[in-house]
């Protein structure tokens, strides 16, 4: 005689089946374009609302000697491949002058000990990272608005963009840029390796470039150099610091020499190492694949407060 | 069975019919508890996969790597084990914890295996939209039961014990332990371990899983630092937020397991139709072990 399957069993499995179903069109949905951008309207509102209660001046607090963290994690490029950048390391960057220009009328170039010159702030700030993670530093450095001052803003400037020394992807920078030196390569049509190429522009025109497809269009992907932007609130914020020491100590590579950006109020993600140039822009949507920074291109938000 | 028989809710006449109908839940609260319902299983399994970004948790202000109060990890053996070590404790979890089957079935490095993780890849980004899409779902959805139960009374009626229940708390606690539900006048309401798990959940666990979700914003801190001394800092909100998302599971499966036993498609149809079936108290012909209570 056979059993009737049992009741139990036909019910258990066919829970698990519709569980993997439901998983499996999640997943799929998650791909689509359409519901990615709905999905997205919830960390626009986190901008939103974060950006209502929080005044320009609210400072994130700030910590004592006590609370340093002994291991202060390093993450991303910790080391950056770019055989210019490495001779710069030799020289302990004795050559290097950091720029800043875009729409500022009054564009400049500037020595590390001329940076030093400025004036200073030291901030004890607790850092967090997207994974979770979270250690305590000391930074010093000047204030990015100190910067800006003697820039003279534009009145079309809206955003700050930070082109920096490491090239993210494929680590193809070696071969790049073969001498050494501080300046960046002429010869590369593409000097900041953050500007789109003219071959690439095609995608665009098709609205959304749907991600991956990119990649699978253009070959093998471009490498491209760490940027990211920040917007004239956080930038005028007075935690907002282009920090060239830490812990009391020169900045070391690890953590961004010579300048790393300190944007307390946000994820580690935006606080860009290996700052080279700043260039003020009305828009930074021709920069990079348009989403305002190297992680921004990977996917993750703009805003990054939460 | 025509609708004319319904009753609803109607002051009592007495216990003649066997079964009677009652309108238990208001459409807001229906909807509201099926949206909450999706809002958490969608938070869960997207919390699980921004866990797997930095499976490991910790207690104050920072993450103090070689010692933390559980993570999960692949050992370096062939296949990789999956070891999660909890308070100083290693376990072998390969399979679920620390290591399981990644899309090409090959033994992948993640804390929660894929089944529970949203999206099921490894995506921090994908993992971070969907929560804080939900996130800002789930909220809304609180503060319109919050506000339709204040200003309706549904809630002081649903979850507020009365003074009645308070006395028999002894007994109430005694019926639930045995598995016996209330019948009669006494299912027309939800009883008092009901109430104050309720209670619990949505006055208690659920808004403090909100703020220290919160607390873990480096924005919300600045605007609001009681988060941080709240919580004792941001990996300890980070510690309460996991830990809290696991009572709300516990809370889940036992509710779940309740809904099954009492009368799976009465509860059911209670909360999409809103009408409940209320079984009678009193045998006709008196039985021989009777269902009155001692306290
Ligand atoms: C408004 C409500 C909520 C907010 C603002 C929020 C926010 C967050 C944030 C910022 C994280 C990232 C933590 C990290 O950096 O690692 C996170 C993780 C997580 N969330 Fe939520 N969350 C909310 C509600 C919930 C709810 C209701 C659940 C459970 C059902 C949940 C479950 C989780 C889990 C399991 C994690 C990963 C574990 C952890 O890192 O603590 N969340 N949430």
């Amino acid at each position: 005689m056979i059993r009737p399957p049992n009741r139990r069993a036909l019910l258990m499995g066919a829970s698990a089946t519709a569980a993997a179903a439901m998983l499996g069109g999640c997943d799929r949905l998650g791909e689509m374009g359409w519901f990615k951008r709905t999905l997205a309207t919830g960390e626009d509102a986190n901008k939103f609302v974060q950006r209502l209660l929080l005044t320009e001046r609210t400072l994130t607090p700030e910590y004592a000697e006590a609370d340093i963290s002994p291991f202060f994690k390093p993450n991303g490029t910790e080391d950056p491949p770019d055989k210019a950048y490495k001779a710069m390391v030799r020289r302990k960057f004795a050559g290097f002058q950091l720029e800043v220009g875009g729409l500022v009328e009054k564009p400049f170039k500037i020595s590390l000990a001329d940076l030093r010159k400025l004036p200073v702030r030291t901030q004890i700030t607790r850092h967090d990272c997207v994974e979770g993670w979270s250690c305590i530093g000391k930074w010093t450095g000047v204030p990015l608005s100190e910067l800006l001052q003697r820039a003279v803003l534009k009145p079309s400037a809206r955003y700050v963009v930070f082109h920096c020394a490491d090239t993210m992807d494929q680590g193809e920078a070696s071969n790049i840029d073969a001498t050494g030196g501080a300046e960046a390569p002429v010869a590369n049509p593409n000097p900041n390796m953050t500007k789109k190429v003219a071959g690439s522009e095609s995608v665009k025109g098709a609205g959304d470039p749907p991600d991956g497809a990119l990649a699978e269009d253009a070959g093998p992907p471009e490498p491209v150099r760490f940027y990211e932007s920040i917007d004239l609130v956080d930038t005028y914020h007075p935690q907002t610091i282009l920090a060239y020491e830490m812990n009391g100590k020169t900045l070391p590579v690890a953590h961004g020499a010579p300048l790393r950006l300190r944007l307390e109020r946000n994820l580690g993600y935006k606080q860009a190492k290996y700052v080279m140039r700043i260039e003020v822009v009305e828009s930074f949507t021709d920069i990079g694949e348009g989403k305002g920074g190297y992680w921004e291109d990977q996917g993750y938000a703009w805003y990054g407060g939460i | 069975m025509p609708r004319t028989y319904l009753t609803r809710s109607a002051p009592d006449v007495g216990e003649i019919e066997h079964r009677r109908w009652m309108f238990r839940h208001p459409l807001v609260i229906r909807i509201t508890h099926w949206v909450n319902a999706l809002c958490l299983l969608v938070l869960l399994m997207s919390g699980l996969q921004i866990f797997n970004a930095h499976p490991a948790l910790y207690w104050g202000k920072v993450s103090t790597f070689d010692t933390p109060l559980m993570s999960m990890a692949s050992s370096e053996d062939d296949p990789p084990k999956g070891v999660t070590t909890i308070l100083g404790h290693a376990f072998d979890t390969t399979g679920f914890l620390g290591s399981s089957a990644g899309a090409d079935g090959q033994p992948a490095d993640r804390g929660f295996p894929s089944w529970l993780t949203l999206p099921s890849e490894q995506d921090l980004t994908g993992g971070r939209s969907w929560h804080f899409f939900f996130a800002w779902a789930f909220v809304l959805n609180g503060f319109t039961y919050l506000l339709y139960g204040l200003l309706s009374g549904q809630l002081r009626f649903r979850l507020i014990p009365s003074r009645d229940q308070i006395r028999h708390f002894g007994a109430s606690i005694q019926e639930h332990l045995t598995l016996r539900f209330p019948q009669g006048d006494e299912a027309k309401r939800y009883n008092v371990i009901q109430k104050l798990t309720y209670v619990a959940v949505i006055l208690v666990l659920l808004p403090v899983q909100v703020l220290a979700g919160l607390a873990m914003s480096p924005a919300m801190d600045a605007a609001a630092p009681f988060l941080l001394t709240m919580f004792g800092g941001r990996q300890s909100a980070r510690t309460v937020h996991f830990v809290v998302a696991n009572l709300l599971v516990l809370f889940v499966v036992v509710h779940v397991a309740l809904v099954l036993l009492s009368g799976v498609w009465n509860n059911i149809r209670g909360m999409v139709t809103g009408w409940f079936v209320i079984e009678r108290k009193v045998e006709p012909t008196p039985s021989p072990e009777p269902t009155g209570r001692s306290a």
